[in-house]
């Protein structure tokens, strides 16, 4: 579990966080969404400890981060997975590299049970045949589940991903999400996705946080969200036709 | 005032280079590979360089000694005094800092806008060890490369003034051997490693503090490159003061 007590930060004099106070459930794939500018990304860098609040606290299962020395936070950070919008795999590295390098990097394993480590988990996110393809010569589909796969190969209790299916057709971006929840769920994390995909809200938002000019407009389920009287959560998510229609149908049969 | 905010991070960011070592088995890796692409990558345009280097400075000798009181063996010195002094050690660092300073700011600036530097500190590596530490021990061995360079731009002006008809080998070999002082080469040593810390640090500065995209990358790249031979010149300004002053 994350707790977020009270969360500023600032960039020179521009106040991007104003007060965040939240909480994301052990075992459940809690989102962030907002619009553009809403602070999502520097409130995912601060849960990351990328940067550091200029006020508030972010406690990861009773660890205050900013209370942390050095070795503590590196610590920490081996029990965090993420995975970035862009998937970031190291371009010189093959994919058996890429999903290798925590564990070349922190454990004390053989070579040989790394290499079953890596295997399991890379036939986990369902890529069998790319052990030796660097990420230039995959897909952007294929990028996104090595990153995944990396995120968890060190079996990590908080698992954060910036955008995860963005720039990938509805189709991958389905088995993307629908991963990234079963993985949620079989290994007990703590999922945190800042999504701008509506599609994600609505299939795997088990909890989701609503930001708006920095501050928590609302927070819920994604079953809550179809009945919300807010009005700036109702302008955003049903902001197309589509899922205005998706919502009448929903509250009508519900 | 941006000027001195760049120096205290550069001392910063040299303070965390040193701190919290990735585990050696994976260090040893990057080393092998930072000397491949910095050192051994670098052997042939630097052999190419000086060996011309050396032919012209040889050549320009032998054109201005127009009196026949002045003893032809100079050239040899001459040739010999420049390459040692400032064409290897401080010629050939210019020309690093174009070659190995833009590949390094590049290639970490862009990790750096591809958020590959994020994902290491995520993953809690001192990303500043893991990118900048092997560079530096790779480095250490540029000293070689510019005893490579003195060699070849010594061999570049005999070649010159033999073949040229400017002088005979024996001249210019007595030329190279007359007031030999081992200090001096010493002296060019002491300033290569120097500058060898300058090509691994303020190139890795630029590119790992970039912000921005791709055309960032190639700005900063620039920046490095004028950067790094600044500072370059004035560290051969004051160690040439220090050591030979």
């Amino acid at each position: 579990m994350i707790k977020v007590e009270n969360v500023h930060k600032s960039f020179g004099d521009t106040e991007v966080l104003k007060g965040i106070s939240t909480c994301f459930d052990k075992g459940k794939t809690n989102l962030i969404i907002g619009q553009s500018g809403s602070g999502k990304t520097v409130f995912l860098k601060c849960l990351l400890g990328l940067h550091q609040p200029n006020q508030g606290n972010i406690i990861y299962n009773d660890r205050i981060y900013s209370e942390l020395d050095d070795d503590q936070k590196t610590d920490l950070r081996q029990e965090m997975g993420m995975v970035f919008q862009g998937s970031a795999l190291f371009d010189s590295m093959t994919v058996e590299e890429n999903v290798m390098f925590p564990l070349r990097m922190f454990s004390k394993f053989p070579r040989n049970e790394m290499k079953d480590r890596v295997d399991e988990v890379l036939e986990r996110v369902r890529l069998i045949d790319a052990h030796k393809k660097l990420p230039s010569e995959i897909s952007g589909g294929m990028q996104k589940r090595v990153a995944i796969a990396r995120a968890i190969v060190n079996r990590p209790k908080y698992l954060f991903c910036d955008e995860p299916n963005s720039g990938l057709d509805p189709k991958t971006a389905i088995i993307i999400d629908q991963l990234i929840q079963e993985i949620t769920q079989e290994f007990d994390i703590t999922t945190v996705i800042n999504t701008h995909d509506m599609n994600s809200v609505m299939e795997i938002g088990e909890k989701i946080v609503f930001l708006k000019d920095g501050l928590k407009e609302w927070e819920g389920t994604n079953k809550e969200i179809f009945r919300t009287d807010n009005e700036a959560v109702t302008s955003f998510v049903y902001s197309s036709d589509l899922f205005k229609k998706v919502r009448e149908i929903y509250i009508k049969d519900n | 005032m941006i000027y001195l905010e760049n120096i205290g991070r550069y001392f910063i960011m040299l303070k965390e280079v040193f701190s919290r070592p990735t585990k050696w088995n994976i260090l040893k890796r990057l080393i092998y590979k930072e000397i491949d692409d910095l050192i051994y990558g670098s052997l042939g345009i630097i052999i190419f360089i000086s060996f011309f280097i050396g032919g012209v400075v040889a050549i320009q000798t032998a054109l201005n000694i127009d009196n026949p009181l002045i003893p032809k063996y100079l050239i040899g010195f001459t040739t010999r005094q420049s390459v040692i002094l400032e064409f290897a050690p401080t010629f050939t660092s210019i020309i690093m800092a174009g070659k190995v300073g833009s590949y390094i700011t590049s290639s970490i600036g862009t990790m750096r806008v591809t958020e590959q530097i994020d994902a290491l500190e995520v993953m809690g590596v001192n990303s500043l060890n893991y990118l900048v530490f092997p560079k530096i021990i790779a480095l250490l061995l540029y000293p070689f490369v510019i005893a490579i360079a003195m060699y070849m731009g010594i061999l570049g002006g005999w070649m010159a003034v033999v073949f040229g008809g400017y002088s005979t080998s024996a001249e210019f070999i007595r030329g190279l051997q007359v007031d030999f002082d081992t200090f001096h080469v010493v002296y060019a040593f002491i300033k290569t490693i120097v500058f060898a810390f300058i090509l691994a640090t303020i190139p890795s500065f630029y590119g790992y503090y970039m912000k921005g995209g791709a055309l960032e990358v190639g700005k900063a790249s620039t920046s490095s490159f004028v950067w790094t031979s600044v500072a370059i010149i004035i560290a051969n300004y004051l160690l040439t003061q220090m050591l030979l002053g």
